[in-house]
This record gives structure tokens, sequence and C-alpha cells, in this order.
């Protein structure tokens, strides 16, 4: 018996001959979401498609928004829609009926979309002659924030039904936006309450230097600036100094 | 509640480090939740446990390590604490700041069972 070869171990003794170690790893605890959606990125450049996710409140707009958008980008750029949903189809039903190619992303009870959910669903969406890929995310202001789904950017609508003070309520969400759009706008004359300078502001509390947008899909208002960003945005893509695409996510988390 | 997902890829992170390290058991995690990761520390604390069950970290102890929110400005250079929704100098309150830390989701250390032989 001796204390190199293992022979002194028997089953009694076992627990006892076992170690305990440290192992140091600072490994960001996404790690496996982040490279699957490194892996979503290189697919969207070789096809030289823009990603973009749209996050909001549920009920905040962005099924409209995106019917509205794909009708007016027809015959200028092709457009194709990711849509998460919890329960139903209803809203890649809704966006199918303009023409465009919409894939349902049902999410069971999950919050949020990965990128592994997201990467799933686009091995039935042909890219080919796509220029804009919308990423409807499920409607959530905390969990969708932490995936990054390897989007360009990420567009954050606040409808002025909701709270002004939303981007301070939900730093995680606003903070990552690259776009913040103000929707329903053509109800602000009755929201009163809702003051788009005190949205501003909260916004720009958290050092953000996101534009922030007001339009109404419904009827038509401040959808030029919008279109006009898209079109930018898709352009900058055929520039190869501009069209790296950035992870948004977790800067330090690695 | 996105925590069990996030419970659930850190439990297959600790899975793979395990058997790399050909451990016996995790007996401890060590993880650092900053208040903009968008992770809210006491919920992962209870989602950890149910998605370790039945694995080789079953009954690992959850540390989580919390840190601030830090802001380093552009403007002064000074750099310091910040509340999550107000990420404003605190030496001269400009906005012109960047996140210097408080966003961050890192799988810190393991405390690993192995044999000694």
């Amino acid at each position: 018996m001796c204390d190199t070869c293992g022979c002194s171990i028997t089953p009694g003794n076992r627990k006892s001959a076992a170690a305990i170690h440290a192992l140091p790893v600072l490994e960001g605890l996404l790690a496996e979401n982040d490279r699957m959606a490194a892996h979503n990125r290189e697919h969207f450049a070789r096809h030289g498609v823009l990603a973009l996710n749209l996050m909001s409140s549920p009920g905040a707009g962005k099924t409209l928004l995106l019917e509205a958008t794909v009708e007016a980008l027809k015959g200028g750029l092709s457009c194709a829609v990711l849509v998460g949903d919890l329960a139903t189809d209803n809203d890649a039903r809704r966006i199918a009926a303009h023409g465009v190619p919409a894939v349902q992303i049902g999410t069971g009870q999950a919050c949020h979309l990965d990128a592994h959910m997201v990467h799933d669903a686009l091995h039935g969406m042909d890219l080919a002659g796509i220029d804009i890929l919308f990423i409807e995310n499920v409607g959530n202001l905390v969990c969708p924030a932490s995936f990054d789904l390897g989007q360009h950017d990420n567009v954050v609508l606040l409808s002025v039904t909701e709270g002004d003070d939303k981007p301070a309520k939900y730093p995680v969400m606003f903070r990552a936006a690259d776009l913040v759009l103000l929707s329903k706008a053509d109800l602000l004359p009755v929201m009163d309450d809702f003051d788009p300078a005190r949205a501003e502001a909260a916004l720009r509390g958290l050092a953000t230097d996101a534009p922030l947008l007001v339009l109404s899909a419904r009827r038509g208002q401040g959808m030029a600036g919008w279109l006009d960003w898209l079109r930018e945005r898709h352009a900058a893509l055929r520039q190869p100094r501009l069209a790296a695409a950035r992870p948004h996510f977790g800067v330090l988390r690695a | 509640m996105h925590e069990l997902s996030v419970a659930r890829a850190l439990l297959r992170q600790v899975e793979r480090l395990a058997g790399e390290h050909r451990a016996l058991a995790v007996r401890g995690v060590t993880v650092r939740i900053g208040p903009l990761s968008g992770v809210e520390p006491g919920l992962l604390a209870r989602a950890f446990p149910r998605a370790a069950a039945g694995s080789v970290a079953d009954g690992a102890e959850l540390r989580i390590e919390s840190v601030p929110v830090r802001v380093h400005c552009e403007d002064c250079g000074a750099e310091g604490e910040a509340a999550p929704n107000r990420l404003a100098c605190p030496a001269c309150g400009s906005l012109n700041t960047r996140l210097a830390g408080g966003d961050e989701m890192l799988l810190v250390s393991l405390e690993l069972e192995t044999s000694d032989v």
C-alpha cells in the first residue's frame, strides 16, 4: 500500500482520498449563446443581410410597425421577418399576408428569444435576395435584453400609452437600444401624461446617444425618419468600414 | 423570468469544465452578477439548484458576487459608482460616460472535488 498509485483507496475510504481544488474560470455565463450569436452574425454577413432585433413591451406596436414597414419598403428593400411568440402564430400570419417571408418561432413558455432559437428558425428561411431581416422578439422589456441573437442593431419601441419613465425602469433594455421608437404617436394628443421630452431625458440618463424617433405606424406619421434610418443602416453594410457588426451585449462579460 | 435559462446555460458550462477536469463532483460555483446584466441574483439563486439537480453539480453551493455599477467620465476622467438608471459622472455630473463595470455576468470559479490519485 502506498500513497502514489491508488492502491490504498478502498470503497470505504474513497471519499477521504478526494481533494477539493478551486478552478478559476472567468467566462461569460451566456458564452454558449454568444458563440451561436456570432455564428448567426456571420450567416447574416455572408448574405449581406441587415438583422434587426425589435423589442418592446407586449402591445407596443411591433407587428403593426413591421406591417407598415414592409409595405413602405416594397420595390426598394426586400424584407423577411422572424417572429417570436409564446403561443400563437397570429403575428407571423399578419406579416406573411403582406407577401414577405415570415417564420414563426414558438417559444412556448420562454419569455425571450435566444441565439439558438434564431439559428434553428434560419434553417427554415432562405436569405438569398433579402436585404433586411427583422427579428420580432417576445413582448417583454426584461428578458430579451440579456440575449444576443447576432443582430446588427437593437430597435426598442416605447409606445406613448406606457409611462414616459420606462427607460429609467428598464435600464438594461434601453441601454442596449441602438434606436428607440416612440410608437403610437397619433395618440399623444389624448395621452397628456406622456411627455416625449421626459422619455428622452430618461433615455439620456443611461448615457446613450441612440436616436429617438417619434412615429405612428397606423397614421403614417414619422415613418420617413424610420425608413431613412433603415436605408442608411442597410447601405452601411455595403461599406466595409461601417459594416462590422458589433455584439451589443455584455462588453464586460468575457 | 429568464434566470432559469441562465441557470441552465451556467450548468452546461459547469458540466463541461467538470468533465474536462475529471471532477467527481462540483462543490461550489462562484458567479459575478452586475446590476446592469439583466439577471436578478435572487432568482438565479433559486433557479440554480433546480437546474443542477441530478448533475455533477447537484448540491453545489452557488456564491453570487455582486458588483456596483461604475462609470468612467469621458469629460473629466473621473471614475466612480453610479445608479443603474442614471449613468452620470459622480464628480462632474456629465452623461458623457462609458460603463466601467456593472454589467458582468461571469462564471468566476469552480470548486471541484477530484480524485487524489
